[in-house]
């Protein structure tokens, strides 16, 4: 017998049937539902005439374009109110189970996929998202599709796939302190590049694992696609039963042991043969943001702008001018001391109750500089709540901030919160892409205690001096 | 699904690496519903900040190209289908590139884009061809690039997604007619072995629809 990756045996364990060239028809357990990659995918099966499957397989909320400051500002005619009528009167026909935006289990997607219970180690997870690989750290196998996969879902619970490579990720040693999982993604992103993952379903492992908590963890799988991997995984363990145990849709009683014992027995075998390994010592990572419009393009807050003359590959150096170019950088600039005039604690990476408490404890007796305008937008209503109880709107309410609803809000710029041209931005999201969070904005990502530095000093700055 | 066998066309060069999703079709008209008429957004940046010497695809001959020529990563960040729907509604039935975003990639397969990927050496064949303004020909029979030099580059598709091409199928439907007995008897196995995963209407309590029936045809 050869042995096996955790991968491996999810895998095997929803293949439908093997097809002779090479496919497999996999069995997708759990697919979550919003409102803006679903609409397409409802239109298509209704024009055929074709039902859903399995109605309670699916989940659906709507958070890409919901307004976060005032729910009531929603307005039914607009583009976005269009949206979630739309997903609402879907999944009333279908009768699939639906989260209305003013529920206390609303939230964005990869938030309240985990939050409910309805992520679970060894399950097949999809959505017409491509951060869905967030949901691999409970040690699922779990992925974005587009719309037409999405309608496919729908019908027949499966989904024609080839399999993926596999790498692993080894990360050795503890972090610094104001060093964070979002500093270790970055860093792995900028070492192995935007397209390093590209064909390969990654699993972390190593000793740094053990440390991290189902938050931080959700964070690094979160930003696997930002490396190209589809899939990021992490072999579930107590801490994973620990987060899971007495969740709504989570196993209740009767079958929670069975589900444990089952759960335990998925960690990759000690033989088991990746295709790629990487590894990354994190112990002797400093905190860092990102320069250009590909996450790739991110350095330590120490450093200084790179310059393009320097780099050899020239469609890498072409990249580098246009990405210099549109950020408005100077070669030879120090990262700390770029000013900031937006910044956004936010986003399905991390939006969680301890990127919260973060942020809050650099933020605590401050204020926010009088050049910046901040806002903190909780990923779920029960972080909200769950941060309230703990005083937190209060310390960035007294900063300066502004305090939301949940939802994706200025990660994607759909709804009111983005920015203005030439904006920039200390960003908790993962993308910075040009005009992610509004045209002509400029993004710079960091972790929230870097996002709140920056802040209050004004520019990028190093949190650990502060 | 529309097929795909043999295209003739002028192709359009754009060299630039990792343009993903957001360039290709930003997402504040994401809030759209249709599939249709999404072109007059594609690159839409792009094409605004390209005036006057205008973005590769307003510039004749290419504002005719049905196929792209693109640098490698392309189509790579965000699942949205709207980047392959708005190329497709621009008349791009072809995107040639040495590598691609995975969820952009198999997008374009279920909407009968032919995505090639290529090796850097044969791509920059092709990229060069390109810009020669001269028409090309994609052949997915014969897996072939016939250049306007008369010189021919091969490419490989996987066999299922090839065949599904040039027939036009629609993966639902045959899904739907071949493998719904397996499926039917996969789900009473899985549910046997991990119970834990079947969800019923009683564990969503609370949550709206749930206790629904659902309009299953
Ligand atoms: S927070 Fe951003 S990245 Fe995450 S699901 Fe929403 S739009 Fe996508």
């Amino acid at each position: 017998m050869s042995e096996l990756t955790l991968y491996d045996k999810i895998w095997s364990r929803h293949v439908v049937k093997n097809y002779d060239d090479g496919d497999d028809l996999l069995y997708i357990d759990r697919h979550i539902v919003h409102e803006v990659s679903s609409p397409q995918a409802f239109a298509g099966l209704i024009a055929e005439h074709r039902g859903v499957r399995r109605p309670h397989a699916h989940i659906a909320v709507a958070d890409h374009a919901v307004p976060t400051r005032l729910r009531s500002a929603i307005a039914s005619d607009s583009l976005a109110g269009r949206q979630i009528s739309h997903l609402e009167a879907n999944t009333q026909r279908f009768a699939i189970p639906y989260i209305p935006i003013n529920d206390r289990r609303h939230g964005i997607v990869h938030v309240i996929g985990p939050e409910t219970g309805f992520t679970l180690p060894g399950c097949t997870l999809a959505c017409g998202d491509s951060h869905t690989c967030t949901h691999g750290a409970f040690g699922a196998i779990a992925f974005g599709i587009g719309s037409s996969e999405c309608e496919c879902i729908f019908a027949t619970q499966t989904l024609r796939q080839r399999k993926q490579k596999r790498m692993r990720v080894n990360l050795m040693g503890r972090l610094a302190h104001q060093v964070t999982v979002k500093d270790v993604i970055l860093a792995l992103i900028n070492q192995i590049g935007v397209s390093g993952g590209v064909g390969y379903a990654i699993e972390y492992a190593g000793s740094a694992l053990a440390d991290f908590s189902m938050e931080a963890r959700m964070t690094l799988c979160n930003m696997s696609i930002e490396a190209g991997s589809r899939v990021g995984m992490i072999g579930p363990d107590h801490t994973t039963f620990a987060y899971l145990k007495g969740r709504q849709l989570a196993p209740d009683e009767a079958h929670w042991d069975a589900a444990v014992a089952d759960w335990v027995a998925l960690r990759t075998d000690g033989d088991a043969v990746f295709e790629r390994e990487a590894e990354l010592d994190v112990s002797i990572l400093s905190p860092r943001v990102s320069w250009g419009t590909t996450p790739e393009e991110n350095l330590p807050i120490t450093a200084t702008i790179p310059d393009p003359t320097n780099e050899s590959d020239p469609a890498r150096r072409e990249r580098m001018r246009r990405s210099l170019d549109y950020m408005d950088l100077r070669p030879g600039t120090r990262l700390d001391s770029i000013p900031v005039n937006r910044v956004f604690i936010g986003s399905c990476t991390n939006s969680r109750i301890e990127d919260l408490r973060a942020a809050a404890t650099v933020v605590a007796g401050r204020s926010i500089a009088s050049n910046v305008t901040a806002i903190v937008v909780p990923g779920s209503a029960s972080v909200r709540v769950e941060a309230e109880a703990e005083g937190l709107d209060r310390i960035f309410r007294a900063a300066g901030f502004e305090w939301r609803e949940s939802g994706c809000s200025m990660c994607v710029a759909m709804n009111d919160d983005r920015l203005s041209p030439g904006e920039r931005c200390a960003s908790t999201s993962n993308r910075n892409f040009e005009g992610r969070q509004g045209q002509g904005g400029r993004t710079h990502l960091m972790s929230p205690a870097m996002a709140a530095a920056a802040a209050v000093a004004g520019h990028l700055t190093d949190v650990r001096a502060l | 699904m529309e097929s795909f066998i043999s295209l003739t066309s002028v192709a359009a060069p754009l060299p630039d690496v990792d343009i993903n999703t957001d360039v290709i079709f930003p997402a504040r008209f994401l809030l759209l519903l249709n599939r249709q008429g999404l072109s007059q957004h594609l690159f839409h940046e792009r094409r605004k900040a390209a005036i006057p010497e205008r973005f590769v695809l307003d510039r004749p001959p290419f504002e005719k190209a049905q196929i792209l020529v693109a640098g490698r990563n392309f189509g790579c960040g965000s699942s949205r289908e709207q980047a392959v729907w708005a190329l497709a509604d621009f008349g791009i039935r072809c995107v040639i590139a040495p590598s691609f975003g995975e969820i952009f990639f198999a997008n374009c397969f279920r909407n009968g884009v032919l995505a090639v990927d290529l090796a850097e050496d044969p791509h920059r064949r092709v990229m060069s061809a390109a810009s020669t303004e001269k028409p090309m020909t994609v052949d997915l029979e014969s897996q072939a690039i016939r250049l306007p030099d008369g010189e021919s580059v091969a490419f490989r598709v996987d066999p299922h997604r090839r065949r599904a091409l040039l027939l036009g199928l629609d993966q639902i439907g045959s899904i739907l007619a071949d493998d719904i007995a397996d499926i039917d008897e996969f789900e009473r196995r899985h549910r046997a072995s991990a119970p834990w995963l079947h969800l019923s209407p009683e564990k969503f309590s609370g949550v709206a629809n749930a206790a629904k029936q659902g309009s299953h045809e």
